[in-house]
């Protein structure tokens, strides 16, 4: 029998969720903190402003000035990443074994008690600006905002995480304290610990310090509908200044849940992803010495998330390149992939586990994914039927589903002005 | 040939052999994960191009991923991916360096792969003809992002003799127009079992593993290398200045000074005052430049981003084999002058420079250094990385002794080379201005 990572698990009276496992590497132990508080909770309004929220919490709790917090993190050897996705705010660190019952606790002040200092606010506001702007000068951003909001139009996922300069000069103390208190509660917070020290003692020292915490409810957003795809749409964004145009080209697609996640799973990985960037790399790369870097991701999320294919090529041949993307994604689609191809992937994707598995970070990121998406402390020990269990029809199956040029959004940004196949 | 001793299983030292062919081989057993990792280095990078060749080392290792001998270009694709492996390379000024991780039953295969990249590359002349391009598009995408186009032409005036002054990608005429020999040449010179340092690390028996060793890598025949030392810069009379004015949103400050490279006395004092100038950031390129510094008490983000000035700032001490430059880069606040960024920059460096750092500080910034060294050591890769890196700068008997080296450091070396180090006449300013 396998035994696989075998985590503990344990959900505190008020709702707290922890994670723990043990591993002996290193003397250290990492702490990811998700609460559900990602930019889907974003208003039409106001978008940005769970992106504010991670960007001040840790400015300052009811008890620890900015200055003491830092003061207390650095003296430690500690950074105390803050970052949004869709659907979390999450907080991570790596801490010496020593320190975790610190850490632990100024991690608790910074979820439970923030203060969104009002100069804080202020100042953080134009860093949020300023990393704007240079989104709006980075063609690779560029391509894949203006993608995503042309797949998904008004739905969240269709929104800047970061917002807009406006929305941003519109956010305020008020706005932030009343998305904490609307969002962050303790039975949306998941903590993974992983590192040096016993599960039970973790669970311990997160009770220690998360236990009285009393917040009500959370609400996820789901179940909004995606935009259906209405013919081929076509972006041209000229960048003169820049010498690489980036290609985003993509579909909306499914949800992690969906029972053909490990078909499109495995489709990504044979399109874009194994070895050297799969059948497209193989193609525009290597073949055509097109391109630095060309790939597939696939972001299957709470709701539909986007296939994308990205490219960086010069602008005398964006047409060739995204030519050979519509051909390299028809040949899929009307053959399906090979049974060696698909023999492949599989055995990459199933063997790499014990290297994702390897560092402290990697077993909380892990943790933290089969937490949210509910995919049951076995996961690791299932996952290899799961995928085991994909035949070339499946594949081919999801490839029709998915891909269909014809129905494709692509958009091109930099140095090129069209126009656009 | 190298004798193969007894070791016991749970000897989890660093063993060195040398094979009579010249080649150096690090084992480490670490059995925390069923993995392995190899890499494979050698003592060749950019600093080793002449003009009309910038970029061959760079291009060199792109080359060194097509096809082999005994391994035809369409077969190379699965080898280490069937045991869910990942592999990649890097070059840069000193070194280049070849790498794979997967599970323990590849490693044979892994050693099949780094001994057949060392002598029997192919170099097709339409491969290195469709590489061309590729490297290319590299380069087009590093001069998209305005920070590194400044970094670029900040390290070209800083340095006017040694050759750490051209980009390791090259500059673009010499990728247009080199050749596929020169290619060739470059790659037959510079890659032979005296050049190169093989690194194993992970669930492996070390006997074993030697075997392995001397199986793939024993009959390849060493080379006249000759490496030749490179030119010392001279020192710099005078600030020097440049400025890239180019469309744009946003500005940027880089500010370089000369640094000493990783044996001198210097390198060490100087990390602990880069510490408590802009946070630790460790001394694994692999690893430690992904997890942002602890920052927020450091001085210039205290001075700059907590000011509101910039929303970023970062130093960068590399360890290299030579001098090389020692770097504060700071992000300015849409709207805030550079004239503003740079005064408040270079005032926190001459305060330092005057009045040193306090006895608070020097503790604070060796607790995150160690810190930091136990989090960059957390995997079998990461461990592997630093002992090959510090093998081609140095030595890698280097590495295992950091820790003591910046517990020694003492307040008076830190104020001696921030007096030393960071005077006026020999920095180098940057400024990247945006046209809107």
């Amino acid at each position: 029998m396998i035994v696989g990572l075998a985590p503990t698990r344990e959900v505190l009276a008020n709702g707290v969720t922890v994670v723990a496992k043990r591993t002996s590497t290193t003397p250290a132990v990492t702490l990811i903190a998700n609460l559900r508080a990602g930019s889907v909770h974003d208003t039409a309004e106001l978008p940005g402003l769970a992106h504010f929220v991670s960007r001040t919490i840790d400015r300052g709790t009811e008890r620890y000035s900015a200055d003491e917090l830092a003061e207390q993190l650095d003296n430690r050897g500690v950074t105390l990443a803050a970052s949004v996705t869709r659907h979390t705010l999450s907080l991570a660190c790596t801490c010496l074994v020593e320190d975790l019952d610190d850490v632990l606790g100024l991690v608790a002040e910074v979820v439970i008690r923030p203060s969104f200092p009002a100069v804080e606010v202020d100042r953080r506001r134009g860093e949020i600006v300023t990393l704007i702007r240079q989104d709006e000068d980075n063609p690779a951003a560029v391509a894949v905002e203006t993608l995503m909001s042309m797949l998904y139009g008004a739905h969240p996922y269709g929104r800047r995480a970061r917002g807009t300069v406006a929305s941003v000069e519109r956010i305020d103390r008020q706005a932030l304290q009343r998305f904490h208190a609307a969002h962050c509660a303790p039975k949306g917070l998941s903590l993974a610990v992983v590192g040096d020290i016993e599960p039970a003692r973790a669970v311990d020292a997160v009770r220690a310090s998360f236990g009285d915490w009393k917040a009500g409810e959370v609400v996820e957003v789901t179940g909004i509908p995606v935009p259906p795809a209405a013919g081929r749409q076509r972006r041209v964004v000229p960048m003169m200044n820049k010498s690489q145009t980036d290609i985003a080209y993509g579909f909306a697609t499914i949800a992690r849940r969906d029972a053909s996640y490990y078909a499109y799973s495995l489709m990504n990985n044979i399109l874009g992803q194994y070895s050297l960037g799969g059948r497209l790399g193989d193609s525009i790369r290597e073949q055509q010495g097109m391109a630095y870097y060309v790939f597939s991701s696939l972001d299957a999320n709470l709701m539909p998330g986007p296939l994308v294919i990205r490219a960086g090529v010069s602008p005398a041949n964006v047409a060739k390149a995204v030519a050979s993307i519509d051909t390299e994604l028809q040949k899929l689609v009307d053959a399906g992939p090979t049974e060696q191809e698909l023999q492949e992937s599989k055995q990459y994707l199933i063997g790499s586990m014990p290297r994702t598995l390897e560092t402290n970070m990697g077993i909380a990121s892990y943790l933290q994914t089969v937490e949210f998406f509910g995919l049951g402390l076995d996961y690791d020990v299932r996952m290899p039927g799961l995928l085991g269990a994909v035949t070339p029809a499946h594949v081919h199956d999801a490839t029709r589903r998915a891909i269909d040029p014809a129905n494709a959004a692509v958009v091109v940004a930099g140095p090129f002005e069209g126009p656009l196949s | 040939m190298a004798a193969l001793e007894p070791t016991s299983q749970s000897d989890s030292t660093v063993r060195e052999r040398i094979l009579d062919n010249g080649l150096r081989v690090l084992i480490q057993p670490v059995r925390t994960a069923p993995l392995a990792t190899v890499w494979c280095w050698y003592r060749v990078g950019s600093r080793d191009e002449i003009p009309g060749l910038t970029g061959v080392s760079h291009w060199v290792e792109h080359m060194n991923f097509k096809g082999t001998t005994n391994i035809p270009r369409d077969q190379i694709k699965g080898i280490i991916e069937k045991y869910g492996g990942y592999w990649n390379g890097y070059t840069w000024i000193d070194q280049t360096t070849y790498t794979e991780t997967a599970t323990r039953d590849a490693l044979d295969r892994m050693l099949f792969i780094e001994a057949e990249r060392m002598r029997n590359c192919l170099y097709d002349p339409a491969d290195c003809e469709s590489e061309r391009t590729v490297i290319i598009s590299e380069l087009q995408g590093g001069e998209n992002d305005p920070e590194q186009l400044l970094d670029q032409e900040l390290t070209a005036t800083a340095f006017r003799a040694h050759s750490y002054r051209h980009p390791t990608i090259g500059w673009l005429s010499d990728l247009q127009t080199m050749t596929r020999d020169d290619l060739y040449g470059h790659y037959r010179r510079f890659y032979a079992p005296n050049n190169a340092t093989l690194v194993i690390v992970g669930d492996v028996d070390r006997a074993d593993a030697l075997r392995e060793v001397v199986k793939h890598f024993g009959k390849l025949e060493p080379s006249d290398v000759r490496r030749r030392s490179s030119t010392v810069e001279p020192e710099q009379l005078g600030e020097r200045r440049l400025t890239i004015s180019k469309e744009g949103t946003t500005a940027y400050l880089k500010v370089g000074f000369h640094s000493p490279g990783v044996t001198h006395d210097d390198f060490f004092p100087l990390l602990v005052l880069d510490t408590v100038l802009t946070g630790a950031k460790g001394l694994n390129l692999w690893a430690s430049f992904r997890t942002p510094p602890p920052q927020r008490s450091a001085r210039l983000y205290h001075a700059l981003v907590n000011s509101g000035l910039a929303s970023a700032v970062n130093g960068a001490l590399l360890p290299t084999q030579e001098p090389f430059l020692y770097t504060l880069s700071v992000t300015a606040t849409d709207g805030v002058s550079l004239d503003r960024v740079e005064a408040v920059t270079l005032t926190e460096v001459e305060r330092a420079r005057a009045n040193g750092i306090t006895p608070q500080e020097l503790q604070k910034a060796k607790n995150q250094l160690r810190a930091r060294l136990v989090f960059e050591n957390d995997s079998i890769t990461n461990i592997a990385h630093q002992l090959g890196f510090f093998g081609t700068i140095a030595s890698w008997q280097l590495y295992p002794t950091i820790s003591q080296r910046i517990e020694a450091v003492t307040i008076a070396e830190v104020n001696k080379v921030a007096a030393d180090r960071l005077k006026p006449t020999s920095r180098t300013v940057g400024r990247f201005e945006p046209i809107q």
